[in-house]
């Protein structure tokens, strides 16, 4: 087949030209998401702006502008820096085995002069681009061959078994997730994705057995059971369904969640902000968010299938389902589906490291977005 | 080479498959995860609902005030002052009880001992329940403890009120104390109360017989709590009910003499007023503190208290049972006139011994009193003549006089662990032993030795009885809470005049006539003087060959060995209104027990409690209105007996 320039491609789109093309209702969206998110953090400090809505206003307007920044780079400038990305976010991580130090009970970060910066939120998007950039070069028959497929399983596992030494179960099964997912959409064999799930399944009593830290086995035990230690490892559970379940219909009121406020539930700030909105705002108002995040979700899908390169959608789809699984975990976590793994709700938990990097994998998919017409040769390096 | 090709054409179509397949799985996940919110918040919500408002809202209990309990002039004898307190709740002491004391071991001072018996306590209660650390605490310790407390998880300073006893060991037979609920007490009723942290019952004298209403009823607090227990607001509130106050016919001042008269003996000593059965005072030494028991007592004072052979434990007013000795001849004397065989003219001749059935019993004053009519006898206390009396008396006729003058049995006052003594019959002999009534045992009892036992308060109620011609019983409690405790007015005692002013005659020259047992320890101030009968109870029978060598002084006896002393009197002679007794354990040596009741009934007449006015809340004409006028009971002038 003839070759079919676009003249896109070529073209270098103009600051203006960008800024015209940022999918700006996507952007409000996410403000949307990250007001609730300050709103909740208001309420359950009991109506005060210290000690985290303020803050974290900071973080979300700071992310804003990253995400801004991120998406007026072109996306083959994104392309050339993945794998030094990639590098960095290795070091880094390497670094919080030795440098960093203990913060709830592992080492997860290392102070970036006034931040605490987490390593493996980076890797996240690190990864992505990473990987994309991998599998852009490989057709689908490259793909499933062993070698290409021995690379790209070592850049999901290297990090991942980092991040999981640090340790932080939560993170770890994102990136193996995310990785994974990646080397699906590249075009995966079958033949190699349907043993390993099986492989998967065999091995989980092994894991138990060996692999599992303490903690992480109580979680676990404490899922399959919540009842059996109701006041001590099953009080989050516990308390998190029954902010939950106590929201009813119509939700209590903002700032009249009494599970929050008297501080029955743990980590309300964090991980469990997404059980305050609601115990406050009830049905309606949680799947009211659902369906936020689920548009920012069919938004992202949506760039990613119509992106022209496929490093372009491999690296919206990236962000997208990192975005998707944090919810899904987060959400599964603290309705007492699946054990408590500790990750944040993306845009309404309390941190600024995590805020950051959502952001900036929004920035990165607005890039994709933006320079949505831009072709790239499956053997290009991507750089302009 | 191309820039395009066939594969990545491939490849993107996979993609799109792909993503619009993951795309769907991610709409699967939403719909689950919007499943479960409405399994969660419909579906359950109510439940949910529930559980989250039995989070928030916690029923506290108030304790209410316990009840005073006061003398007859309102003076407080047991009142509640502020316990400044430390409790912890272990399960909220993030790390461990243990490492929770040893904290608070470094902000106050905590005694290994202490220490040990939270942590029985914390094993003993649920996780949730606070467990008093320590009480009565310094306003200086509390606030260093409030300082501390931000480090100091689980610890909960409380301010709660603590049973105080302002005079101590003075009335302490009386009150009795207040301790930690027991588990038999948990069993055996479940009071709301009881589940309040280092919540104390009534252990002993008025505070276990009057507990209930003394308690109160336990108030409510509806409060919102937060996770730690922290109180954020009220919701509502339940006041409960304050306890009852107790008021006693107590009169403190007389109380705190004849506690302080009767000091370390080991003695019981009641002064009641003849006419309406009100206890002035009523002591049994040696006594403890009763705010021991608050403070916790320490195992040093526990050995103390159930080891001393004193028997600071015992109410020994109450609980006590002895041989009357000599002060049983009131009953037998009034038996004798009222049967007909003391008459004037009755005269028996003591010549220091009398045989009777091969044995030979002896009076106490070995080389004999002579001839003696009954009064005499009494003066005398002559056993001799006793022992003829008792003979031609017969232990029915005994038997019924102890009863009219209600020895033998309760007399129902309301004091816990009072025991009945015994006054032995025929009947009585035959089922206990299986042998018949002797007269030797007649004899026995005739004066006041052999089976029969009786209490101290028992002695008073005769002597009473005896001083106003009426059937008068002890009583301690005037009114709990207002309510008048009830009473009937006694009746009048089935004895005849005559024998009673006879006997009474008797009783006076006791202490009034030269040669009397009590004369040398008399009242003499006009108007004041008082009449009683001495008493000495054996605990040893000699055996003749110590009587031969003459061991029978009891100087030369052990403690435990010794007689008891006795007395019971009343005063004044005309018109009586106090009478007491007196009794100490092993005390014949001297007369003290004289002196004592002398100088308490001198100081009670002085003082005259039972006719100033009072602080009773409520007044009941009948039983309390002191008789301005001359009763029924006409005592014998004295001109008339005295010749």
């Amino acid at each position: 087949m003839a070759p079919r320039p676009y003249a896109a491609a070529k073209r270098t789109l103009s600051f203006a030209d960008k800024l015209f093309e940022v999918n700006w209702g996507l952007v409000l969206l996410i403000a949307l998401i990250g007001m609730a998110g300050i709103a909740m953090l208001y309420s359950v400090a009991g109506g005060q702006f210290q000690p985290w809505a303020l803050r974290q206003l900071g973080h979300f307007t700071l992310g804003l502008i990253v995400l801004l920044m991120a998406a007026m780079i072109d996306i083959r400038v994104w392309m050339s820096l993945a794998y030094p990305a990639y590098g960095v976010a290795l070091l880094l991580l390497v670094a919080v085995e030795t440098i960093g130090h203990i913060g709830m009970g592992a080492q997860r970060w290392i102070s970036v002069g006034p931040m605490e910066l987490q390593p493996s939120e980076l890797m996240k998007i690190a990864l992505v681009l990473a990987l994309a950039r991998f599998l852009h070069g490989k057709s689908m028959e490259d793909v499933s061959k062993p070698l290409p497929l021995a690379i790209g399983l070592a850049m999901i596992g290297i990090p991942a078994i980092f991040v999981f030494l640090q340790p932080n179960l939560g993170t770890t099964l994102i990136i193996i997730m995310d990785g994974c997912a990646l080397l699906f959409l590249a075009g995966l064999s079958w033949w190699w994705i349907g043993p390993t799930l099986g492989a998967i399944a065999a091995s989980i009593p092994l894991a138990w057995q060996f692999v599992l830290h303490d903690y992480q086995k109580a979680r676990v035990e404490t899922f399959l059971n919540p009842a059996a230690d109701a006041l001590g490892k099953g009080w989050n559970i516990t308390q998190a369904k029954i902010a939950i379940g106590s929201g009813g219909v119509a939700g209590k009121g903002f700032l009249e969640g009494t599970q929050s406020r008297l501080n029955f539930l743990p980590e309300k700030q964090t991980d469990f902000i997404w059980t305050s909105f609601c115990e406050e705002f009830g049905f309606v108002g949680a799947l009211a968010l659902l369906i936020l995040f689920a548009v920012v979700i069919f938004y992202g899908v949506q760039t990613a299938m119509s992106a022209r390169s496929q490093f372009s959608r491999l690296v919206a789809m990236g962000v997208v389902l990192n975005f998707f699984f944090y919810i899904m975990i987060n959400g599964m976590m603290v309705m007492g589906m699946i054990p408590v793994v500790g990750i944040p709700m993306p845009l309404l938990s309390y941190g600024g490291s995590a805020m950051l990097t959502v952001m900036l994998g929004f920035g990165i998919l607005m890039s994709v977005h933006i320079h949505r017409q831009v072709e790239i040769p499956r053997h290009s390096g991507g750089i302009i | 080479m191309p820039l395009f090709d066939k594969k990545d054409k491939s490849r993107y179509a996979t993609f799109t498959r792909r993503s619009v397949g993951m795309g769907g799985g991610m709409a699967a996940v939403f719909a689950v995860l919007a499943g479960r919110l409405y399994q969660l918040q419909i579906r359950d919500g109510d439940q949910y609902l529930e559980d989250a408002e039995a989070n928030r809202v916690s029923q506290r209990l108030l304790a209410p005030p316990r009840g005073r309990i006061v003398d007859r002039f309102g003076v407080e004898l047991a009142n509640n002052r502020r316990n400044y307190r430390v409790l912890l709740v272990s399960e909220q002491a993030s790390e461990g009880a243990e490492h929770a004391l040893e904290q608070i071991g470094k902000v106050i001072h905590l005694t290994d001992q202490q220490k040990k018996k939270v942590l029985r306590d914390i094993a003993a209660n649920k996780k949730f329940v606070p467990v008093p650390v320590a009480e009565n605490l310094t306003w200086e310790d509390f606030s260093r403890i409030n300082l501390h407390l931000p480090y100091l998880p689980g610890v909960q300073p409380d301010v709660g009120e603590s049973r105080d006893y302002p005079f101590g060991k003075e009335a302490v037979h009386i009150l009795g104390y207040v301790a930690s609920v027991s588990p038999k007490e948990k069993a055996a009723e479940s009071d709301a109360l009881f589940s309040l942290p280092g919540y104390h019952t009534g252990k002993r004298g008025i505070e276990k017989e009057f507990d209930k209403p003394v308690r109160g009823r336990a108030g409510t607090s509806r409060v919102e709590v937060n996770a730690y227990g922290r109180i954020i607001r009220e919701l509502g509130k339940d006041a409960g009910e304050p306890g009852d106050d107790v008021y006693l016919t107590i009169d403190r001042q007389v109380q705190q003499m004849v506690a302080s008269k009767l000091g370390e003996e080991s003695a019981a000593c009641v002064v009641m007023d003849v006419h309406n059965g009100d206890v002035i005072a009523l002591a049994s030494t040696p006594g403890f503190d009763p705010n021991w028991f608050n403070n916790g007592l320490s195992g040093a004072q526990w050995r103390e208290l159930t080891t001393n052979d004193h028997k600071p434990l015992l109410n020994k007013v109450v609980g006590g049972t002895y041989p009357p000795g000599s002060t049983f001849k009131i009953a037998l004397a009034l038996a004798a006139v009222e049967a007909g065989i003391a008459t004037t003219d009755y005269h028996v001749t003591c010549s220091g011994v009398y045989n009777f059935g091969g044995h030979a019993f002896h009076c106490w004053q070995r080389k004999g009193h002579g001839t003696m009519d009954l009064q005499q006898a009494i003066q005398h206390s002559c056993d001799v003549f006793f022992y003829e009396t008792s003979r031609r008396l017969g232990i029915d006729r005994i038997e019924a006089a102890a009863r009219k003058l209600g020895l033998g049995a309760p007399t129902g006052i309301e004091l816990p662990g009072e025991r009945g003594g015994l006054i032995p019959s025929r009947e009585w002999k035959q089922k206990t032993y299986k042998w018949a009534w002797q007269q030797g045992d007649t004899l026995s009892v005739g004066i006041g030795q052999g089976y029969v036992t009786v209490t101290p308060l028992q002695l008073v109620q005769m002597t009473a009885r005896v001083a106003s011609g009426k059937a008068v019983s002890p009583r301690i409690v005037h009114s709990v809470g207002g309510r008048l405790m009830p009473r009937e007015a006694p009746a009048k005692l089935d004895f005849g005049d005559e024998a009673l002013a006879t006997v009474r005659e008797g009783l006076r020259k006791v202490t009034n006539e030269p040669g009397g047992t009590g004369f040398p320890w008399r009242i003499t101030e006009p108007g004041f003087e008082m009449a009683g009968k001495t008493g000495t109870a054996q605990v040893r029978v000699f055996t003749r060959e110590e009587r031969a060598r003459g061991l029978t002084k009891n100087e030369n006896l052990e403690w435990k060995m010794r007689d008891h002393a006795l007395f019971v009197g009343y005063a004044p002679v005309i018109n009586p209104r106090y009478a007491i007794v007196n009794i100490i354990e092993h005390g014949a040596i001297g007369h003290p027990h004289v002196v004592m009741a002398r100088d308490i009934l001198h100081f009670c007449q002085q003082r005259d409690p039972a006719r100033m006015p009072n602080a009773y809340p409520v007044t009941s004409a009948a039983a309390d209105a002191p008789p301005k006028k001359q009763s029924q009971a006409v005592p014998v002038p004295p001109s008339k007996a005295g010749g």
